[in-house]
């Protein structure tokens, strides 16, 4: 049991309020909902921010962060369902705005939804909000009766007074609950007594997305809506010079052509397809800029150079290097690197914006509702209580939407047409050219092994990119980009990234950086720096192995003595495949500890005489120290692997004259169905923490193919993606 | 000017010769289940029906349809969410964020159509639709869930 005193306010503003919120989700609900009647019957009574109870029984839990296709909406409704004692079968979900949490203190706490942090760092507060609810609606029970409440309990939404059997429904009392005052402390369930978390429930937001009435923001009508299509600048520091709005107004549908800012232009049409074909058609001149010229060969020699350059920032330092390298019997090295990526998610960026004088109102997907309303304000030059931000589910993420600027873009075209909701669509082309890409690296690894085969020193020196220098530059520590260590920093020196260590115990080491930023816009990309540290530290692991004449397995595990967790990750996967049969597979593996969870993976694959891959099966294993939905784990978990194996295999951003090369699938691949391994998930949580899901494992089924590949040909392939290099 | 069949119903839409089916579809006529992803016959996100063949729709002008086509959208393929394909769906949770299932659905029910009983190989050749959530493993075994189930 953990009791909790001296709750935060935050999830305990009994419902007085509701008539504004009620409206309010209304029109969360989407442009629809500002059509339905505000007088529809006095609204039911919320018991605190997190919970509505209606008098049907229906339970509403209200949702901070934001879903885009993680489940992360299905996982908390399942803990605060857990306290609450209520039936799941009547559980719903709803996303309050970022504006009624301004409005309330913040009492939802931050919408920010990025770093795999869904659940691990809001479960305690959900769980209070439903602890703290079910405890004023046994009360309210308790009370009514005239018994004490120590004679009262609740299950499956129905409260109970045990000595005399009487029951009330959920539904019943919640008017009187809602007038209670919020309980001082709450006491949570012990792990032990869970009996909805940890469960495989279905997602409660299934049935619509089979059959096409889930609404995405693009798929939402308003009165009077136009269509909008935008171009930016193509070119890295590009601006826009000028446009010839006159070549295309008269194209069927065109209403207007208008500079959105600095750098960008948009036609608006009654149809998108209107606006993007005379957008095609737009005579515009671009201005170049810092980076305009920049290409990504000729960036190979600066980040080349900084593999030997003598300033770095150490992101992690053990022991004596130096002294093991001069007493080294055997040095090994390799050098690896990994490209630009795009996010490229399935529904291209968009959103919806009506602009007035008085107000300014959005609709969009976003994974960071407060910066979305933050930046709303700013591109309507209106006070930030004077908008609102409705969020929609996304189509997908992946750090992609945790950005405002097609939100912006958005507002500044409305801003020109005061009153006319404007629908902004990007074009996958724009999507691709106007990323914030995954950071460009390389590596240069260096093992120092004794006579005996032990790795006696390891340095891995990393060049290029940092996400923080690019994007947040407040977040470096003394000029340093602590995130680009991410997977290889050490335990116990900075809390902020603790969850990000490295869980080997190596006597000698050095891991550092030498930051060279190109003028590409970065961003955090689902897994961020894990996924190519996984590569440079994993296959250069087995390098070592291979070098030493050890088994691959064996080796990993004599530097995992003091990570008994990650150890047994490490050996599940190598047992359940069945490391070193004898079948005709071969078989490589990869541990790795990001977002705050162990991983694994041991990677089955046959590489054909004519160099052809494939790959058979991903036994992966995760412990997140508390599985809350294990069937969607094993779906983050194989979903997390298609897209760090598409990057893998296929993809990567090249630019020339500050251009993007790849504008498409075509050029931007991703892995279809036919490539796709079967992935069997090991869902092992340990307890006593509070890990990540839908980012971790996806770092450790690259390194896990390549080691296989080695496996299977002797070759190693240290240069990513791998779609046009021969594998033997 | 185009006169189409869509889910059962006859409409006529004033359009351009080569606007793209899948923009009549989802502005002209409203349904907007059908999605655009790529605007180039690589993603599978706006695959329709006609005449129960998937087709990708982005890059299928409007004026190439004779008028008397059975034209199918996630919409029509059932009236209630029970083609087998979408009772399989749901019983797996296939959908992460869902924004391509759709035309995954439908090119998982073409492919049934055409051959009811679909192998892996048949199903690796066929559905060549992306998922950047990365469903594929719901997605293969929803298609053989499917072919136990009757709609
Ligand atoms: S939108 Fe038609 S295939 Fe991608
Ligand atoms: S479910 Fe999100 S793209 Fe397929």
């Amino acid at each position: 049991m953990t009791t909790v005193p001296g709750l935060s306010r935050r999830g305990f503003i009994v419902g007085t309020g509701a008539t504004g919120l009620t409206i309010g989700i209304l029109a969360a609900c989407g442009p629809g909902g500002k059509d339905a009647p505000a007088e529809a019957g006095p609204p039911p009574p919320e018991v605190n921010a997190w919970v509505h109870i209606g008098t049907d029984d229906i339970v509403t839990v209200r949702i901070a962060r934001s879903e885009m296709g993680q489940g992360t909406l299905t996982g908390l409704a399942q803990l605060v369902a857990e306290e609450l004692e209520c039936d799941w079968d009547y559980v719903k979900t709803e996303y309050p705005t970022p504006g009624q949490n301004l409005a309330r203190d913040r009492v939802w706490g931050d919408f920010l939804t990025g770093g795999s942090r869904g659940i691990r760092t809001s479960h305690d507060y959900v769980r209070e909000g439903g602890a703290a609810a079910r405890m004023m609606l046994v009360q309210a029970a308790a009370n009514r009766w005239g018994v004490p409440v120590e004679e009262c309990s609740a299950a499956k939404s129905i409260i109970t007074h045990s000595p005399s059997g009487k029951t009330l429904r959920f539904g019943e009392v919640v008017a009187d609950a809602a007038e209670l005052p919020a309980p001082e402390s709450v006491t949570l369930k012990d792990p032990s007594e869970w009996k909805i978390v940890g469960q495989s429930v279905q997602r409660l937001d299934t049935v619509d997305k089979v059959t096409g009435k889930q609404q995405y923001t693009t798929d939402m009508k308003m009165d009077g809506m136009l269509n909008a299509a935008v171009k930016a600048a193509p070119k890295r520091g590009g601006s826009l010079k000028s446009f010839d709005a006159e070549a295309v107004s008269s194209m069927p549908g065109v209403k207007a052509v208008v500079q959105v800012d600095d750098t960008s232009v948009a036609v608006v049409a009654d149809y998108w397809w209107q606006a993007k074909t005379a957008l095609d058609t737009l005579p515009i001149e671009w201005e170049d800029g810092e980076g305009s010229n920049f290409s990504s060969s000729a960036f190979e020699a600066d980040l080349d150079a900084g593999l030997t350059a003598s300033e770095t920032f150490v992101g992690n330092q053990a022991g004596d290097v130096d002294a093991a390298f001069s007493n080294a019997a055997q040095v090994i090295e390799a050098k690896y690197n990994a490209p630009h990526q795009n996010h490229a998610c399935m529904e291209p960026m968009n959103a919806i914006a009506v602009w007035t004088p008085e107000k300014c109102e959005v609709w969009c997907p976003t994974q960071n509702g407060e910066a979305a309303l933050a930046a709303t304000s700013e591109a309507a030059d209106l006070p930030i209580q004077n908008c609102e931000v409705y969020k929609q589910l996304l189509g997908g993420g992946f750090g992609r939407k945790g950005a405002s600027d097609y939100i912006s873009q958005a507002v500044k075209i409305a801003k020109q047409m005061p009153g006319t909701p404007i629908k902004l669509l990007w074009s996958r082309e724009e999507d691709m050219e106007q990323g914030f890409f995954h950071p460009i690296t390389k590596a240069y690894c260096q093992g120092a092994l004794d006579a005996d085969g032990n790795l006696t020193g390891l340095k891995i020196r990393i060049s290029g990119q940092s996400i923080l220098a690019g994007i947040m530059p407040q977040a470096l520590t003394d000029g340093a980009d602590m995130i680009v260590f991410q997977g290889l920093l050490p335990s116990g020196v900075d809390a902020r990234v603790e969850d990000q260590t490295i869980k080997y115990t190596f006597p000698n080491l050095l891991v550092d950086h030498a930051m060279r930023n190109p003028p590409v816009r970065p961003g955090f990309w689902r897994g961020v720096n894990a996924n190519q540290n996984a590569i440079y530290l994993e296959c250069f692991m087995d390098e070592l192995a291979h070098a030493a004449g050890r088994d691959p397995l064996e080796f990993r595990l004599a530097h995992l003595k003091d990570s008994p967790k990650m150890a047994t990750v490490l050996q599940a996967v190598a047992d359940k495949s069945g490391w070193g049969a004898d079948d005709g597979l071969s078989r490589g593996l990869c541990c790795f500890y990001s977002f705050g969870s162990y991983t694994a993976a041991c990677a089955e694959v046959t590489v054909g005489d004519d160099g052809e891959l494939k790959m058979h099966r991903i036994v992966a294993a995760t412990d997140p120290g508390y599985g809350v939905n294990p069937q969607q784990i094993d779906a983050q978990v194989a979903g997390s692997f298609v897209y760090g194996l598409s990057a893998m295999l296929h993809q990567e951003i090249t630019f020339e004259d500050g251009e993007t090369q790849q504008k498409n699938f075509n050029t931007y691949n991703s892995m279809r169905i036919a490539e796709m391994p079967e992935v069997e998930t090991l869902v092992m949580p340990s307890g006593g923490f509070w890990g990540g899901v839908g980012e971790p494992t996806i770092a450790v089924a690259p390194p896990a193919v390549l080691n296989a590949i080695f496996a299977a040909t002797g070759k190693r392939i240290r240069q990513l993606p791998i779609k046009d290099q021969a594998l033997r | 000017m185009a006169t189409l069949k869509v889910n059962g119903q006859v409409m006529t839409v004033d359009v351009d010769d080569s606007t793209p089916l899948l923009w009549v579809i989802r502005e002209q006529l409203g349904l907007t289940g059908t999605k655009y992803g790529c605007g180039i016959a690589e993603c599978g996100a706006c695959t329709i029906h006609i005449d129960g063949q998937a087709v990708r729709s982005c890059v299928y002008p409007v004026g190439a349809l004779a008028g008397d086509e059975e034209i199918t959208t996630i919409e029509g393929l059932s009236e209630d969410g029970s083609h087998p394909v979408q009772q399989a769906w749901v019983e797996l949770d296939v959908p992460q964020c869902g924004f391509c299932q759709p035309g995954m659905i439908m090119a998982a029910a073409g492919l049934l159509n055409d051959n009811p009983d679909a192998s892996d190989e048949d199903i690796d050749a066929t559905i060549t639709n992306i998922c950047r959530c990365g469903t594929f493993t719901r997605v293969r075994k929803g298609i053989h869930l499917a072919k136990t189930k009757k709609a």
